[in-house]
């Protein structure tokens, strides 16, 4: 009697927090014949890129995941906001949001493949605006300054945001500007020993909520690729307008704010690196943002498919499992292998990056990739979950709405194609 | 005194996994199903972390008694804070019937060899269930035990405990050296950091056989056939309340 309850709920999410403490067992539902073999080597052995730590690193991540973060977010995408300071704590506090940063500076000083570890484990995570607005905070706002920034201006950002102690939000895109990056408008005027700054941001990921803001600004007149610069700018300066909350289709529990800077006076030293560079820093992660994007969409799909699974084997329909026609399940493996393919990519990219090779045209592949399977993927599942994919109830149509944002930011599935094709020698020549 | 404790980690089946009965009834699968801590063996390093940081002992000692992936249990706790660990090598038949007497005798033979002022077990297994280990150890060492603890004091010479038992809460107050088993509510384990895991690279796990400790593996017991519990039979729907009467009695419940 026991056994069939807890079945049942099992598929009730608030069970995590119960079993996690108490140990109680469920029992499959059926007696089957073949285990089914996990999709990655579940120990080191034969890993192409990851190490017992990493592994190590995924379970302890998984740990914090299933306890302080999951068990929220239904409410949280109710409310169009998550408490980033409290979790970027949690996580600072763990060593996981300064994994690939300096030891100086709170870090571990780690190769690319531990943030990509860390980014698969987060794909774990029941939404995808909780991990991207991680991924803002540890891959987007803070590498440029990681590696260019003087040594008190990460003392003052780097460090906090490290540990968890500030929240952070990268500020490039703009209403009239989002892939043609060369042609945003604000403004930052030297006046003495200040900026001051003059224009607004767009599509700001924990814009309501962060202490700070990665600013890319027009410093001089020179051509536009070398007239940028990266600021540090707090938000609680005078002149910072956060003037509103964007209303959107998905990322639900990722608060997106549209900024407006008038007349915000800044220090000159808050300036990342040298002036003139914003434009070129900000490219040179474009790399490590992609291939981390990739990481995270790639277990996303995963759990998707195996939920899909799941629920079709149990949902009858003439008689039969749904998951028996051969419709859907010739289906699901299409999706599974083209994961399986992403997912090698994704490892080959990741291998080459840590030993030093430039792998721009890998990731844009990667990201363009990710995009689009991401579509297909929460499509064609979310058919077969039939009405009940329709409703709020199911992850798989919060995955639908959430992961369609990947072929639009962080470098447009166009942007993707062009650099491919640049790769490829096959544009048209000037 | 050594200051030194040792805490016995077991590797068993997740506690979120599905369990699948062999086709064969010989036992669960255990192939390519995903592995962690015991839960209260979690509690138990916890524990003796704690007691660490607060000076009241000197050295954490993780013991895991199986196979090469035992191993990776170890590392856990040593990201959690031991200081070492030891790994005992079972593996076949001895490891697929190793249970807690014989756990025990290991534990007791490796508390004498490192001259152990405290021995922290989970008070229990989730895939055993057995509630014995701790027992048995004591017994074996004849040492006092402290089970089912909710709340830990170690003060000089003696150990406070309070117990959950079925009437409420019992506290006793034991000389070390003593065995004592962690119940859910003694602490909540803290996640092993990144950092902490880098580190546990470094630290030692020593291997040993049970032969090498004089200890003879063989069980005096043998698995007959593993099942799974019946399925649940639907119900059935009565009008009234004599209606319900009535059928208890056919059915010989009443």
């Amino acid at each position: 009697m026991r056994a069939l309850r807890l079945n049942q709920l099992v598929i009730s999410r608030r069970f995590n927090q119960f079993t996690s403490r108490a140990g109680v067992r469920s029992l499959s539902d059926h007696v089957s014949s073949r285990p089914v073999p996990p999709s990655a080597p579940e120990t080191a052995g034969d890993h192409l890129i990851y190490t017992q730590e990493h592994f190590a690193l995924k379970e302890s991540l998984r740990k914090i995941i299933d306890q302080e973060i999951n068990p929220h977010v239904d409410q949280w995408e109710a409310e169009g906001t998550f408490p980033a300071h409290k979790i970027f704590k949690i996580l600072g506090s763990a060593g996981f949001l300064g994994v690939n940063k300096p030891v100086e500076y709170g870090g571990l000083g780690l190769d690319f493949s531990y943030s990509v570890a860390v980014s698969e484990e987060l794909g774990n995570i029941r939404c995808g605006g909780i991990p991207m607005a991680i991924g803002v905070q540890t891959d987007m706002a803070t590498p440029a300054l990681a590696r260019f920034g003087s040594a008190e201006l990460k003392e003052e950002f780097l460090l906090p945001s490290i540990l968890g102690d500030k929240v952070a939000c990268l500020g490039v895109s703009e209403v009239g500007a989002g892939s043609d990056v060369s042609s945003i408008l604000t403004k930052a005027v030297r006046k003495g020993d200040e900026y001051v700054i003059n224009g607004g941001k767009m599509w700001t990921t924990n814009g309501t909520q962060a202490d700070w803001i990665c600013l890319l600004a027009n410093t001089s007149d020179a051509a536009p690729h070398r007239n940028k610069s990266l600021i540090c700018l707090p938000m609680t300066l005078p002149g910072v307008h956060i003037a509103r909350k964007i209303d959107k289709l998905g990322m639900w529990s990722s608060d997106t704010a549209e900024v407006f800077f008038d007349d915000v006076r800044v220090p000159c030293k808050n300036i990342i690196g040298q002036e003139g560079m914003g434009f070129t820093y900000q490219m040179l992660q474009f790399q490590e943002e992609r291939l981390w994007a990739v990481a995270n969409i790639v277990t996303m799909m995963d759990n998707i498919i195996q939920e899909t699974i799941q629920y079709t084997r149990q949902r009858k329909i003439f008689k039969q499992p749904v998951l028996y026609h051969q419709s859907v399940n010739f289906r699901l493996a299409e999706l599974q292998t083209e994961v399986e393919l992403l997912r090698s990519l994704l490892y080959r990219a990741t291998a080459l990056y840590i030993k030093g090779n430039d792998v721009t045209k890998l990731a844009s592949m990667a990201k363009l990739k990710g995009g689009r399977l991401a579509r297909e993927v929460g499509d064609s599942c979310l058919q077969y979950w039939g009405g009940m994919g329709f409703t709020s109830d199911v992850l798989v149509s919060r995955f639908y709405r959430d992961s369609r944002l990947l072929s639009i930011g962080g470098g447009a599935d166009e942007v993707m194609l062009g650099i491919i094709c640049k790769y490829m020698d096959t544009l048209p020549k000037k | 005194m050594s200051g030194r404790v040792l805490v016995g980690v077991k590797r068993v089946i997740d506690y979120a996994v599905k369990i699948r009965v062999k086709p064969d009834n010989s036992g669960v699968v255990t192939d390519g199903v995903k592995h962690s801590m015991n839960p209260f063996c979690e509690i138990a390093v916890e524990e003796a972390v704690k007691m660490k940081e607060k000076k009241l002992i000197k050295e954490v000692v993780a013991v895991s008694c199986g196979p090469q992936q035992a191993q990776e249990t170890i590392r856990t706790a040593l990201a959690m804070g031991a200081d070492r660990g030891i790994h005992v090598e079972v593996t076949g038949k001895d490891y697929d019937m190793l249970g807690p007497l014989q756990v025990s005798k290991i534990m007791a033979a490796l508390a004498k060899k490192e001259d152990a002022q405290l021995i922290i077990l989970g008070k229990q297994a989730i895939d055993g269930d057995c509630n014995q280990t701790g027992q048995m150890t004591a017994a074996l060492l004849d040492w006092p035990q402290g089970t089912f603890a909710s709340e830990v004091s170690l003060e000089g010479d003696t150990v406070k405990v309070v117990r959950e038992i079925d009437g409420g809460l019992e506290t006793i107050k034991i000389n070390t050296p003593a065995v004592l088993t962690a119940d859910l509510r003694l602490n909540t384990p803290r996640y092993a950091t990144l950092p902490n895991i880098m580190k546990a690279k470094k630290k030692k796990i020593a291997k040993v056989k049970p032969a090498d400790l004089g200890l003879d593996m063989t069980s005096r017991l043998e698995v007959l056939r593993v099942d799974e519990p019946p399925q649940r039979l639907a119900g059935v729907k009565v009008e009234t309340v004599d209606d319900l009467v009535a059928k208890l009695k056919e059915t010989g419940r009443l």
